[in-house]
């Protein structure tokens, strides 16, 4: 959707505007809490126009839950619509939070090339993206070695229990504590005491229950398993627009495959994974949000969540084409009348630059040697 | 109107409650919440599968309206499918994942690590007492070389209360175009040594690397935890080695290189981290053999530990 022919390179000419600090930011490295939110300050300061940062909540440990703002001004004046996409709500799933640094960098990237079908998406919707939901829980993944594999927050231990941490994605309020959960503290999907009880999961629930008619679309980003995952966690529960989750699902993990020929199924969780309550994604569809995805990235095993940094730009370019694939059908989907140009019209637009720049440039050198 | 009724729609309701419209359609088959037999409840289209799991029960909250405590129905169910499985969905995957466990203890090395590609087809009965059997098509891909190859298989998950490991047969027989003996008796013979012997942690790190020179040991760590994850893999279960936290060589004994391993491996279902030590032995000519395999318990009340 966004312009995908150009490759990302340091030191590419194409990127005018950008700060020395966002020019050197590596997105092919994991990055620990403070060089993100650093990162994220950047990116604010660097395109105001496009980008504001929100922070909406507190974590456990009473840290920042910040959120980019990407949206241009509608021509026509209208109420903008919204899309959700959040990182690292599990801890250890280190992939997910580097991908939504690499989507802002692509994001980032296409704004300043004026690519089309980007800022006609930004001028009918917002898109709000959370790089890390848990900041407790990736901060403490990152202490050392040990803590490497944690998943859940950093709560405290409940009463009459001695483990820290609910699972946040099993917090929801979506069929709570009915599956696929445990309700010892000391478990890996811990649902907590009640619904939305933890400081996390109630900051998402505050902004975009208060939002919810804007939003259009949710995706929640995690590893590992090579899945898109859609409503409900519940094996007794379809969503009404069952069949088009399934078929844009599928249209995302196709355009997934085209790139290094990694396969992405889709289903409901109870089919192809296992059942669960609480998640955010069922939550965000009971809302009424229609399209609300999971997107577990890779790999299927091998590595697991400690997916080796040298696969850290496949992995995020194959989830850039799959969420923008989404992206670009929740657009069309909602504004029928005023579809985004495709991507061969954005690619013509840039040949044509081109071949004017060329043209200009041969006349003048021939002008110059006459 | 019925009393099963009467929960099924109150059920509805509940989930109906948040945001006021009823935004799920609850696709409920009429015995949901009525105990339920063993064998499958016949229904024309998808079966309902309600996987248990250890011991996740599903419990759906009723009379919330009416009564101060909830009760709750506990659905204790072990409805399985049986018939022809959908190849992409849970069940067969599982039973999958087990065959490949079993194919890395018979045939994995420092040099072979198979690992689940893709399920063709998948089908299911039950034996009665003895358990249930899957009977699968598999595409197995080797981690290092790529060499990817189709087999068949029988899972048999043992039924009765003693369990038991499931009980593996295929039709695979052996690494055919990939030749790692030259690499295996190179590998061999450096380690055949009493001296300096090899040690190494955190396989592969938080990066995800692993030191060229140690990789050999994280797929060797790979092999000899499936003969763990076999023995402890049921239906309700998904295992990976996560990582070899230590690898720590011990002398030659009986011409096999011998290796204590702390590992931890990842169990998709419960999404725990569970930590297993094992002595793992290995000659290009044995093959991995795994003994001395000790659960340790999860440490929950550990500080971070000082740093290695």
């Amino acid at each position: 959707m966004f312009n995908n022919n150009v490759n990302f390179l340091f030191g590419d000419s194409l990127s005018l505007g950008v700060s020395e600090k966002l020019w050197n930011y590596n997105y092919t490295r994991y990055h620990p809490m403070d060089e993100i939110s650093s990162w994220m300050d950047s990116v604010v300061e660097q395109n105001p126009k496009l980008v504001t940062s929100l922070v909406y909540g507190q974590t456990f440990e009473k840290r920042d839950i910040k959120l980019l703002k990407f949206g241009l001004p509608d021509p026509g004046g209208l109420e903008k619509k919204a899309v959700w996409v959040d990182c690292g709500i599990h801890a250890r799933e280190w992939i997910a939070p580097a991908f939504c640094q690499w989507f802002v960098k692509e994001i980032l990237q296409s704004y300043n090339e004026s690519d089309v079908r980007l800022t006609k998406f930004l001028q009918k919707i917002d898109l709000y993206v959370t790089p890390v939901l848990n900041v407790d829980g990736y901060m403490f993944s990152w202490t050392n070695q040990s803590t490497r594999l944690w998943r859940k927050s950093r709560s405290l231990p409940p009463q009459g229990c001695t483990c820290h941490g609910v699972d946040l994605n099993r917090n929801f309020n979506a069929n709570w504590g009915t599956v696929g959960v445990s309700t010892d503290c000391c478990s890996n999907t811990y649902c907590g005491v009640s619904p939305a009880s933890e400081p996390e999961a109630k900051a998402v629930t505050d902004f975009v229950g208060t939002r919810v008619d804007q939003f259009l679309c949710y995706l929640t980003i995690h590893s590992s398993g090579q899945l898109i995952l859609l409503p409900y966690g519940h094996p007794q529960i379809t969503a009404p627009n069952y069949e088009e989750l399934v078929s844009v699902g599928k249209a995302a993990a196709s355009e997934m495959k085209k790139l290094y020929g990694m396969e992405y199924r889709v289903g409901t969780s109870p089919q192809i994974l296992y059942a669960n309550s609480g998640s955010s994604r069922d939550w965000a569809r009971l809302l009424g949000i229609p399209f609300s995805y999971t997107f577990e990235l890779r790999d299927k095993g091998e590595f697991g969540h400690l997916l080796p940094e040298d696969q850290i730009k496949p992995a995020c370019e194959e989830a850039y084409v799959g969420v923008t694939s989404i992206l670009s059908y929740v657009y069309d989907n909602n504004f029928p009348n005023d579809k985004l140009p495709t991507a061969a019209a954005t690619a013509c637009v840039h040949v044509t630059g081109l071949i004017v720049m060329t043209t200009l440039a041969t006349l003048l050198v021939t002008l110059g040697s006459v | 109107m019925s009393p099963a009724l009467m929960r099924v729609l109150r059920v509805v309701v509940l989930l109906s409650a948040v945001r006021g419209a009823p935004l799920a359609t609850v696709t409920l088959p009429p015995v949901i919440l009525e105990p339920v037999p063993l064998e499958p409840v016949p229904v024309p289209s998808e079966p309902v599968r309600v996987d248990s799991g250890a011991d996740q029960n599903i419990s759906i909250p009723i009379n919330t309206e009416q009564q101060q405590q909830q009760q709750q129905v506990s659905l204790d169910v072990d409805v399985m499918l049986t018939g022809e499985l959908n190849p992409n969905h849970y069940p067969a995957r599982r039973a999958a994942q087990v065959v490949l466990h079993h194919l890395n203890t018979r045939y994995g090395s420092p040099y072979w690590w198979g690992a689940l590609r893709q399920v063709h087809k998948a089908t299911a009965e039950a034996l009665g007492d003895s358990g249930r059997k899957y009977s699968l098509e598999v595409t197995l891909q080797d981690q290092i070389s790529g060499t990817k190859e189709t087999c068949t298989a029988e899972v048999v998950f043992p039924g009765g209360p003693a369990g038991g490991p499931p009980q593996v047969t295929t039709s695979y027989e052996g690494k055919s175009e990939i030749n790692t003996q030259a690499q295996e008796e190179a590998l061999y013979n450096q380690y055949n040594t009493s001296q300096n012997l090899l040690s190494g942690h955190n396989l592969p790190d938080s990066y995800g690397h692993v030191a060229p020179g140690m990789e050999p040991f994280w797929h060797l760590g790979g092999v000899a935890s499936s003969f763990v994850m076999l023995k402890e893999s049921s239906e309700n279960t998904l295992y990976n080695m996560a990582q070899v936290v230590s690898v720590t060589q011990l002398a030659t004994e009986n011409n096999q290189l011998r290796f204590n391993y702390d590992v931890l491996l990842h169990e998709m279902v419960s999404q725990e981290i569970i930590h297993w030590k094992l002595l793992a032995s290995w000659s290009p000519q044995e093959g991995v053999k795994a003994s001395q395999m000790e659960l340790l318990p999860k440490c929950h009340h550990c500080e971070p530990p000082q740093e290695h």
